[in-house]
């Protein structure tokens, strides 16, 4: 199936980065890439045909339903945020550091997941779960893409600290400068922050339409507000304060973990009205 | 000195946000697990304690004061910007290029200025000592942008406040051929509707594989018992609710309502007599113990191997108070008197179906501060795009005898401003030089 293909392609691209970072080989790199680019596709095409498979079956209804849909659909997001980048920036070598998001993904996905089209329940059979799901991925991927900019900060800034001068030749000078890496992670956490804004108040606006509450302090609401609060405090305090760096590497890191535990730990840990998104 | 005032309430902004978060996560960690104790503690209301809603004044007030301290700054850019570009000024902009120009600076400015007009944006013409100033900007209130998002989490909490002052949510069962007039609030206090909801059927649907499909409640409103128009046959499923007079009625949950049969007989099969137990309330038997229906089933074979037809699981309480539970079939009397036997009880139960009667459970809201909310939200999405990805841009230029110098700047995105900023020199550039000639 496409999916398993599509694991496969991203393996073998973050493979290929890491080959890449090893040999500063040029065509390697352009393979890796390539690769990543073609398991985009690939997935698309076999989201695409999921969805139009659910139609057959006759449950009509978007790819988004389920744990296994959802972490299916981060994947795609992930890779989708990293090949803008790379057509906007070119820091190419970024793919070592967040295809394996998307790989680790794909594999659990497609290992560990129940793959089954079911049909919908009730409190889903609604558009607006397309908007609310597409928005809050899309953000969850975009601060994926700025977490592993901001190891690569930390990785980079961690060596030229030591003061190694094998820093200008070795596996760093393949990283984009630091200054760069910098604002890369903020620049992924300006295309995440409005995202999760959007997807926070889709949710609250489809929570009013089903439920007649916008707001119930659901754990997936509550932990959604810690994570836009712990990205409103990065972007004060780098635009007040001047928290750039180290500091600011670590606040996005931080903000991802609490994006994964607010997207899996709710909904394997804790009980809720998202519970559909759950472990079976 | 204002600087060290910002960067202090700033700090205080800093200390409040990653405060207000612990809280809720250790309610979110510990909700799953013991959501049950924390209801009948009263936990589950720690949203609405004292010490959560100080930290959102405080949040509140934060904003506001912080707001306040930088917005004469920022107004004062907005307002009354600096049109003249002074060789001191110009050290500071980063983006600044000179270009030779022949002809009377008079004749130059108003080149220019049409020039900036149609690439840029129209510019202020000022003169002072012979040299003529050109100072033109594009976006100047997206400044302000980061403003309106605070604002907008103000007017989101005013929302909250007057849907929490003058509105209510509430809960209600309808049997199905039954109408009520009063919903019970979540803090256990009937509300009256000021007209009355009628609940004319409830159905399921069900997908190939059993799991439901739709839950479907159909509604009449009625004023002084008579069917509203409009109303009448209102259909509500999940996701699609009904409302009348700002009062907001969703499909939540159903039931049965009609009640459950039983056959009862003495230990050795003989006093055969039918009881009728309400699926809302419960039975008293002859012997003085009570009976409740927990769940019943048309076929219980799914839950239980082996066997197949209707079944009820009881509770069933002795007239001492111990309770034991019972499953009543209908298809297997003998386990049912072996059942009696093991418990010791009076009665052997059987199980004889069930009345086909639903009710639908509905969510009722009444929130006129919906929309303000929305509109906060509206306001936060326009003003984070704002703040993101406009920037304001400024240009001047100095027009002196022979050379005209332009400089530019920006408060965001400065690289792109640079490859901007270059562009329309080498144009303006290009315009003037092709008009020497």
């Amino acid at each position: 199936m496409l999916f398993n293909i599509t694991t496969f392609v991203y393996l073998a691209s973050m493979l290929l980065f890491f080959v890449f970072l090893a040999s500063r080989a040029k065509g390697v790199g352009t393979a890796a890439i390539a690769a990543a680019y073609f398991g985009l596709l690939a997935q698309s095409v076999a989201i695409g045909l999921r969805w139009k498979e659910s139609y057959d079956i006759g449950f009509g209804h978007a790819p988004l339903s389920n744990l296994y849909e959802s972490v299916v659909f981060f994947s795609w997001t992930i890779v989708l945020i990293y090949v803008l980048l790379d057509l906007k920036y070119k820091y190419r070598v970024i793919g070592a550091f967040v295809m394996p998001f998307a790989l680790l993904g794909m594999a659990w996905a497609q290992l560990g997941l129940n793959t089954g089209i079911e049909p919908l329940v009730p409190a889903l059979q609604s558009n607006w779960l397309l908007y609310h799901v597409i928005t809050c991925f899309l953000g969850y991927a975009a601060f994926a893409v700025a977490c592993g900019i901001s190891i690569m900060y930390l990785i980079k800034a961690g060596s030229e600290e030591s003061g190694d001068k094998s820093a200008g030749s070795g596996i760093m000078s393949m990283f984009p400068p630091i200054r760069v890496l910098d604002d890369l992670n903020y620049r992924a956490i300006m295309i995440g922050f409005p995202l999760l804004t959007l997807g926070i108040i889709t949710g609250a606006a489809w929570a009013n339409y089903a439920w007649g509450t916008y707001w119930s302090w659901d754990p997936k609401e509550t932990w959604s507000l810690i994570v836009w609060f712990v990205y409103a405090a990065f972007l004060h305090a780098r635009i007040t304060k001047g928290w750039v760096g180290k500091r600011a590497a670590w606040l996005s890191i931080i903000g991802f973990a609490a994006t994964i535990f607010c997207y899996l730990g709710v909904n394997l840990f804790l009980s809720g009205l998202h519970s559909y998104g759950g472990g079976k | 000195m204002f600087l060290l005032i910002s960067l202090a309430i700033i700090s205080i902004i800093g200390t409040i946000v990653p405060q207000g978060t612990p809280p809720p996560e250790y309610v979110a960690q510990i909700s799953s697990a013991k959501l049950k104790l924390y209801q009948s503690l009263g936990f589950f209301d720690m949203y609405h304690s004292w010490w959560f809603v100080l930290m959102l004044y405080l949040l509140t007030v934060n904003l506001v004061s912080c707001s306040i301290k930088r917005l004469p700054y920022i107004w004062k850019i907005i307002k009354q910007p600096v049109t003249v570009m002074s060789s001191s000024f110009e050290q500071s902009l980063s983006n600044r290029k000179s270009v030779k120009v022949a002809g009377e600076p008079t004749v130059v400015s108003e080149k220019l200025a049409a020039f900036l007009k149609t690439e840029f944006a129209e510019p202020v013409v000022t003169e002072a000592d012979g040299i003529i100033h050109l100072f033109a900007q594009k976006n100047p209130w997206c400044r302000l942008s980061v403003y309106f998002v605070h604002l907008s989490v103000i007017i989101i909490f005013i929302g909250a406040i007057i849907g929490s002052l003058f509105g209510y949510k509430a809960f209600v069962n309808i049997p199905e051929g039954e109408s009520v007039s009063k919903v019970m609030s979540r803090s256990g206090k009937p509300i009256d509707l000021g007209f009355s909801l009628q609940c004319n059927q409830f159905s399921i649907t069900r997908y190939p594989n059993g799991s439901p499909k739709e839950f479907k409640s159909i509604l009449t409103v009625m004023e002084n018992s008579r069917p509203v128009p409009e109303y009448q046959n209102a259909r509500v499923i999940v996701n699609d609710p009904l409302t009348y007079k700002g009062i907001t009625f969703y499909q939540s949950s159903y039931g049965n309502a009609g009640n459950y049969f039983f056959l009862l007989t003495d230990p050795d099969g003989k006093n055969e007599k039918q009881i009728a137990v309400s699926a809302t309330s419960q039975a008293t038997l002859p012997d003085g113990s009570t009976l409740r229906v927990l769940e019943a089933v048309p076929d219980v074979s799914p839950f239980i191997k082996g066997l197949s037809g209707p079944a009820a699981q009881l509770e069933i309480y002795s007239a001492s108070g111990a309770a034991n539970k019972i499953i009543a079939y209908g298809n297997y009397p003998e386990i049912n008197s072996q059942q009696a036997r093991e418990n010791k009880n009076n009665f052997i139960i059987h199980y004889a179906g069930l009345e086909e009667k639903m009710y639908t459970g509905l969510q009722v809201a009444k929130d006129p501060g919906v929309w303000v909310v929305w509109l906060g939200c509206l306001l936060m999405v326009v003003g984070i795009y704002a703040a993101f990805f406009m920037s304001h841009r400024r240009i001047w230029v100095r027009i002196e005898k022979g050379t005209v110098t332009i400089g530019g700047n920006t408060n965001k995105n400065q690289s792109g401003f640079a490859q901007n900023f270059d562009a329309l020199v080498e144009k303006l550039a290009a315009q003037i030089s092709r008009e020497k000639k």
